[in-house]
């Protein structure tokens, strides 16, 4: 071996700095669509995270001569609500709510239910069997029956209803990344890589696991929006947020009443809670079809 | 720097004499068609094969689709575990000497499917890289392996290490395959249908790398192919396998200019012709290859051989010699005391042939 034909290795080992990751994110940049959706979901979580400091009105303060104003209104550039609270203001603290209790719980059931589905769709046989025929129990109720079922029997509050959502959302995902990942377990790359002498877990987290999250990722985006609507039926019960609470669910709900008086500005946490669950289902969409590198 | 400093190859044991890998009564039966309180049939995909790879050959498996090739194939690498039988690997035997991780290093395979046999996830030197990290070797050294790797199959390591599969033609991806094969410094490569799927002019430029690597690296193959013109360029000695078992083996050129068992003439005849007078007038063999789940009695080949005979339904034939130089065949019509009327009358021709050559020869079959 010559020193040029070192040298030619040692740059082409550097120039390979970039990763899968890195191209990923160049190509959801290239996407109008995705980066539209994620500057929304940007602004929405930053306003809310900020909210104390942009110089809102308060949330709480109502005022029994200013209720129910329609949008436009002087000072109160989105109406008030039933109890002559600001909109604005309360939509923007309600994304706090709303979008740690529509994420929160899909994120943990996207690390867990993959976890599980993986490994019984890789181990397959009775391991296989175990996991899914528990899952099945799960299914057995109808996903809103179930989260009330949870939520009530471990109590009121934002913490339980938050566990009750995720328990909701593992089998759906469990079910996903099962069946992706028996369809990835017999392609011959995967044998290739059993015949390397790889172990169980490093080609479960090599091989299948990059071949398998898009799938599974994209289908869990889509159970954000239905998370913030299953919150908002708890929340509705009593079971998830408290009524003074600002939140998206809830004000839908408590909105209700009012349609028919002011139907636009009920309709307006509605709007929030499509917008951002729109925008997550375009920004995974995106997200898939940047991770698939044949594109 | 070369490519053997982190992961050398296996040392050699036992030397030139000994067998790089001996195969014996190895067996694999696939349970079908179970249900709930009735079991079903048993596919007897291989059933008490034998043979062995001499250190630096190339054995070629032929056969008929679905009489066990690539099933011994996954045997041999431990992809499936074997019912019965006992795989040695250069004088130590696999389970109890050897681990399935080192008999994994020592031993790799070339899959048919070319695209399917590389994730499309992972860039070329990611995929080659994959191996070498997983017996510790450290990822600049893997990368840099897979750079050689990569010229090695005739790659430009600055062109192809950061594509990824589908970028690449069919057969610029089974050199990736190649090279990932060779990434752990194997002693025995099979190459399982490796040139099938591709261009015949791809295939020639393949098969003349494989013969340059195994030359380099002093590598053994073990090569199966249904593709008979192949399989003699690139083979030294081939056995052949139907409906699970081996019926004859032998050196290539032996086994061309002199095949006992009916079924390899069959195979023989049924190869396209290029010359117009030797054209293949009528099917060699009629009909397809009994259902394996339920075998036929005696000789596998009964239902579909010429030349069958009583003993022949009734009887299991043996591998046995056929008086050549490690030359076998499972035909009664080999064996002067199975009664099969055409046995007795080679027999005779034989014996007055060897005669004047040389003393009869009563050595056992090689396998």
């Amino acid at each position: 071996m010559t020193a040029v034909a070192d040298d030619l290795v040692r740059i082409a080992v550097v120039d390979k700095a970039r990763g899968y990751w890195t191209n990923v994110g160049r190509r959801l940049m290239r996407d109008p669509v995705s980066v539209t959706c994620a500057l929304v979901l940007i602004i929405i979580a930053l306003a809310a995270i900020l909210a104390p400091w942009l110089g809102l009105a308060d949330p709480y303060q109502g005022s029994m001569i200013r209720r129910l104003r329609p949008i436009g209104t002087p000072n109160y550039p989105l109406g008030t609500d039933e109890l002559g609270r600001d909109m604005l203001t309360r939509l923007i603290y309600g994304g706090r709510l709303s979008l740690l209790i529509g994420l929160l719980p899909v994120v943990l059931a996207f690390v867990i239910g993959t976890t599980l589905g993986v490994i019984a769709g890789y181990v397959g046989g009775l391991v296989n069997q175990a996991i899914m025929r528990t899952i099945d129990v799960f299914y057995a109720f109808p996903s809103v029956l179930l989260a009330i079922a949870i939520s009530g029997a471990l109590g009121a509050g934002i913490t339980n209803s938050l566990v009750s959502l995720t328990i909701v959302f593992i089998p759906p995902i469990v079910r996903v990344a099962e069946s992706v990942t028996t369809g990835v377990r017999n392609l011959d790359f995967v044998d290739a890589a059993r015949a390397s002498g790889a172990g169980a877990m490093t080609i479960m987290r090599v091989h299948v696991l990059g071949n398998v999250l898009g799938p599974i990722f994209v289908y869990a985006t889509s159970l954000i929006s239905v998370c913030m609507i299953l919150a908002a039926g708890l929340s509705f019960l009593g079971l998830g947020t408290r009524p003074p609470e600002p939140e998206w669910g809830l004000m839908l709900n408590t909105l209700r009443t009012a349609i028919y008086i002011n139907p636009w500005v009920a309709a307006l946490p509605g709007a929030m809670i499509f917008m951002v669950s729109i925008c997550f289902n375009l920004l995974s969409d995106g997200l898939r079809s940047a991770m698939d590198v044949r594109d | 720097m070369s490519v053997t400093d982190a992961l050398p190859p296996a040392p050699d044991v036992g030397g030139p004499q000994q067998a790089l890998l001996a195969v014996k009564g190895l067996s694999k039966h696939f349970a079908v068609g179970g249900r709930l309180f009735r079991t079903g049939g048993v596919v007897r995909a291989v059933d008490d094969v034998s043979f062995s790879v001499d250190k630096g050959e190339v054995l070629g498996i032929v056969g008929e689709s679905g009489c066990g090739k690539s099933t011994t194939a996954r045997l041999i690498i431990g992809l499936i575990a074997p019912d019965a039988g006992e795989i040695t690997l250069d004088g130590e035997p696999v389970g109890p000497a050897l681990s399935l991780r080192e008999l994994r290093r020592r031993v790799q395979m070339v899959f048919q499917d070319s695209y399917a046999s590389l994730n499309p996830r992972l860039t070329i030197e990611d995929t080659i890289a994959f191996g070498p990290k997983v017996h510790g070797v450290a990822v600049n050294e893997a990368r840099s392996r897979a750079h050689e790797l990569l010229r090695k199959v005739g790659l430009d390591p600055g062109h192809f290490a950061d594509r990824y599969p589908h970028e690449l033609s069919g057969g610029q991806r089974q050199r990736i395959n190649i090279a990932r094969a060779l990434a752990l410094a194997p002693r025995l490569v099979i190459l399982d249908e490796a040139v099938s799927a591709l261009d015949k002019s791809v295939e020639a430029q393949v098969l003349n790398l494989l013969l340059d690597l195994k030359a380099e690296f002093g590598l053994t193959y073990v090569f199966i192919s249904h593709d008979l013109n192949v399989v003699r360029f690139i083979s030294d000695r081939v056995i052949v396998m139907y409906l699970g078992e081996v019926v004859e083996s032998g050196p290539v050129e032996t086994l061309w200019a002199d095949a006992r068992h009916p079924y390899t003439r069959a195979l023989l005849a049924a190869m396209p012709s290029l010359d117009p007078d030797q054209r293949t007038q009528e099917a060699p063999i009629a009909g397809d290859p009994p259902n394996p789940i339920d075998p036929p009695s005696g000789c596998r080949f009964h239902t579909r051989c010429p030349y069958a005979e009583n003993v022949c339904s009734s009887t299991v034939p043996k591998l046995m010699s056929t008086g050549n130089d490690r030359h076998a065949a499972a035909c009664h019509m080999v064996d002067p005391a199975s009664g099969h009327s055409k046995a007795t009358a080679q027999a005779i021709r034989r014996r007055a042939q060897s005669a004047t050559d040389r003393p009869p020869d009563a050595e056992a079959a090689h396998a």
